[in-house]
C-alpha cells in the first residue's frame, strides 16, 4: 500500500472531527429536547399544583371564623349577619346536576344509539362533525338562547312570576352538555365488536333486542364514562348558569324559583368582597369543593375505564 | 296436529309483535335523534339569522357606547382574539412538550401514572377555579389590575391539562414501527419525534388545539374575574396591561347589566358574531388536514 499524502490525513482528520462535531451538535440537541419536554411536565405540574394549594389554602381560612358543620349543613347564606352556611349552594349544585341528567341522559343516549347503529354511513359523518362543532359553541351562547328564549317562554307556561331558577338553567345545560355524551357513547357503542351484533341476527334478534341485549350492555362502562363527564362539565359551568338561575341565595327545590349554585355564587360575589374577608374564604372553599368533586369524578372514569380494560 | 297449528301460529304471531316492536321502537329513536338536531339547528339558525343581516363593518371594528345607540364591538372582538392567540402561544409549547414527555420519555411507573391521573382530573376542573386563582394571582397579589396579560395566561393554564392529554393520546397512537424505522436510519429520539412521531400525530393534535381554541374564545368565567368588562375603548390596542373583556363577557355585561339603548341588537349580533367566530375557528385549524385527506 502507498503511504497516503500528508493533504490526505489532513482531510480525513477534518473530516473526522467535523463528523464528531455533528455528532456532538445531534446528540447535545436529542439531550436539549428531552430537558425542554421534562421541563415542561414539571413546568405543568409545579403550576396545577400551586392551584390545588392555593386554593385549598384560602379555602381552609374559613373555618377559622366558620365551623365545618355551619358551613356544610346550614341553609342560610348571609355573610353580613355573620352566617356563612353554604348547604344551599351545595345542594343546588347537586339538584341542579341531578335534574340536567335526567333530562339529558335518555337523549344523549337515544342520539348516540342512531347514530353508532341506525344512521346510513354518509349522515353519520355528518352528524359527528356536526357535534363536534356543537362542543365549541360558548356556553354563553346557550345562556344568551336561554335568557331571551326560554326564560319568557317558562313564565308564559308555568306562570311563574320571574322564570329562572332550576329548570331553565338544567335545559341549557342539557343542550349544552348533550353533544359531549353522545359523541362519548357513539365512541363507547362503535368500539362493540361487529360479530356480537351478526351473532345477534344470527340468533334471529332484531335490530332493537340487539341494541338492547348486546351493544348497549357491551358499551356500560364507556356510556357510564361519558355520563360522568357530561356530569363534570355540568357542574363546573358557570356563566351559562348565571344567566338564568336567578342568583337568588335562597332554600329551595321549586324548579321555577330563581335560585343559586355553587359556581353561579361564586362569581356573582367574588368581585365585591374583600380578599381577606371570612365571605372571601368561604368562596374559595366552594371552589375547593367543586375542584374535588370534579377531580372525584375523573377518578372514578378512570378506574371504569381500567375495569372496562380488563373485562 | 292442530296443537301443531296452533304452535306454529303462536310462533308467527310473537314473531310479528318482536317485529312491529322493533319497528316501532327504532322509529321513536329515530324521531327523537332527528328532533334534537332539528331544534339545536333551529336555535342556531335563529342566533344567526337575527344577529347576521345587522352586522356591519363599523360593529366589527368601532368602539363600544355606553348610552347611545350604535355602538359596535371592536375592541372587545380585538381582545378576544388577542387574548386566544397570546394564551395558544403560551400554552401550545409547554401542552405539547408535555405531551410528548408523557408519552415517549415518561418511564412506566406509579409515579408517572399519578402524574397522568392528576392531568387528566385537571383538564375538566371547572374554570372559575383558575379564574379565582387568576384573579388572587394577578388581580390581588401582583395588583395590575384586570388585564390582558393575566386573562392570557390564566386562560393558558386552564388549556394546559387539556393539551398536553390530548397529544400524549395522539403520539401513543403511532405506531412503534414508525418510530424503529426513524431509529435504524441513525436519527437520534428528538429528530424521531420532531420528525416523524409529531407529522404523524398531527391529526389528534390539531384536533385537540381546534378544542382548546374554541374553549379559550368561548371562556367567560375567567375572563370576566381576571380580564374584566370593558375594554381600553380602542381598537389595535397591543398594550398588555389594558382591560381585557372579550366577546363572551361582553355578551354577559351586555344582557344583564348594561344600559345602552340598542342593548337587544347588540346581544343578538354578538352572539351571532360569536357562533360564526367558532364555526370558522375550527374551520381554519381543520381545513389544512381535510385538504391533506383529500390529496390522498
Amino acid at each position: 500500500m502507498e503511504k497516503q499524502s500528508p493533504d490526505w490525513t489532513d482531510a480525513m482528520n477534518l473530516l473526522t472531527a467535523h463528523r464528531q462535531s455533528r455528532w456532538t451538535v445531534k446528540y447535545t440537541a436529542d439531550r436539549f429536547f428531552r430537558f425542554l419536554c421534562l421541563g415542561s411536565v414539571i413546568f405543568l405540574g409545579a403550576v396545577l399544583g400551586a392551584i390545588v394549594l392555593f386554593v385549598s389554602e384560602t379555602g381552609f381560612l374559613v373555618f377559622r371564623d366558620v365551623s365545618l358543620s355551619e358551613f356544610f349543613f346550614s341553609p342560610h347564606w348571609d355573610p353580613e349577619h355573620g352566617k356563612y352556611g353554604a348547604a344551599v349552594f351545595i345542594a343546588g349544585t347537586l339538584y341542579l346536576t341531578l335534574v340536567t341528567l335526567l333530562i339529558t341522559t335518555p337523549i344523549s343516549i337515544c342520539v348516540a344509539v342512531f347514530i353508532a347503529e341506525i344512521a346510513p354511513p354518509w349522515l353519520r359523518q355528518w352528524l359527528r362533525t356536526l357535534l363536534d362543532l356543537l362542543v365549541g359553541i360558548p356556553s354563553i351562547v346557550y345562556g344568551y338562547l336561554g335568557a331571551t328564549l326560554l326564560i319568557p317562554w317558562i313564565r308564559e307556561h308555568t306562570g311563574a312570576p320571574v322564570g329562572d331558577g332550576f329548570l331553565a338553567a338544567a335545559l341549557v345545560l342539557s343542550i349544552m352538555i348533550l353533544p359531549t355524551i353522545t359523541r362519548i357513547t357513539d365512541d363507547a357503542l362503535c368500539a362493540v365488536p361487529n360479530e356480537w351484533r351478526e351473532a345477534n341476527y344470527a340468533l334471529g334478534g332484531t335490530t332493537f333486542q340487539m341494541i338492547v341485549r348486546v351493544v348497549l350492555p357491551a358499551a356500560k362502562s364507556g356510556i357510564a364514562a361519558a355520563v360522568i363527564l357530561g356530569m363534570a362539565r355540568a357542574i363546573g359551568e358557570t356563566m351559562a348558569v348565571v344567566m338564568v338561575i336567578g342568583n337568588v341565595a335562597q332554600w329551595g327545590f321549586d324548579l321555577v324559583t330563581p335560585s343559586s349554585v355553587l359556581t353561579s355564587h361564586i362569581v356573582m360575589q367574588i368581585l365585591n368582597v374583600d380578599f381577606q374577608s371570612t365571605t372571601n374564604h368561604a368562596l374559595y372553599m366552594m371552589a375547593l369543593l367543586l375542584l374535588m368533586i370534579s377531580i372525584s369524578l375523573i377518578m372514578l372514569i378512570r378506574r371504569l375505564r381500567l375495569k372496562g380494560g380488563a373485562s | 296436529m292442530n296443537d301443531q297449528a296452533t304452535l306454529l301460529h303462536e310462533k308467527t304471531s310473537r314473531l310479528h309483535i318482536r317485529r312491529l316492536m322493533n319497528r316501532l321502537i327504532l322509529g321513536v329513536v329515530i324521531i327523537i335523534s332527528l328532533a334534537v338536531f332539528f331544534v339545536i339547528l333551529a336555535l342556531l339558525y335563529t342566533i344567526v339569522k337575527k344577529g347576521l343581516p345587522n352586522i356591519n363593518i363599523h360593529f366589527l371594528i368601532g368602539p363600544p357606547e355606553e348610552i347611545d345607540a350604535g355602538g359596535g364591538v371592536g375592541p372587545f372582538l380585538w381582545n378576544s382574539i388577542y387574548i386566544l392567540v397570546l394564551s395558544l402561544l403560551l400554552s401550545l409549547p409547554i401542552g405539547i412538550g408535555a405531551g410528548i414527555f408523557l408519552a415517549e420519555y415518561a418511564p412506566n411507573n406509579r409515579i408517572m401514572e399519578w402524574v397522568r391521573g392528576a392531568i387528566e382530573s385537571l383538564a375538566s376542573v371547572p374554570s372559575i377555579v383558575f379564574g379565582l386563582f387568576g384573579y388572587a394571582l394577578f388581580v390581588e397579589y401582583f395588583q395590575i389590575g384586570v388585564t390582558i396579560l393575566g386573562a392570557s395566561i390564566t386562560l393558558a393554564l386552564l388549556n394546559l391539562p387539556v393539551l398536553a392529554r390530548v397529544s400524549e393520546e395522539a403520539i401513543t397512537a403511532v405506531p412503534s414501527t414508525w418510530k424503529e424505522a426513524s431509529f435504524a436510519l441513525g436519527a437520534t429520539k428528538a429528530q424521531t419525534i420532531i420528525k416523524t412521531v409529531l407529522p404523524a400525530a398531527k391529526k389528534g393534535i390539531l384536533t385537540g388545539v381546534s378544542l382548546v381554541a374554541c374553549r379559550a374564545f368561548g371562556e367567560s368565567a375567567i375572563i370576566l374575574l381576571v380580564g374584566g368588562t370593558s375594554s381600553s375603548g380602542q381598537m389595535w390596542d397591543f398594550h398588555l396591561f389594558s382591560e381585557g373583556a372579550t366577546l363572551p363577557v361582553h355578551l354577559w355585561y351586555i344582557q344583564s347589566e348594561a344600559l345602552v339603548a340598542d342593548a337587544q341588537q347588540i346581544a343578538e349580533k354578538t352572539s351571532a358574531l360569536l357562533v360564526l367566530m367558532v364555526l370558522f375557528l375550527s374551520f381554519i385549524v381543520r381545513f389544512p388536514l381535510w385538504l391533506s385527506q383529500r390529496k390522498k
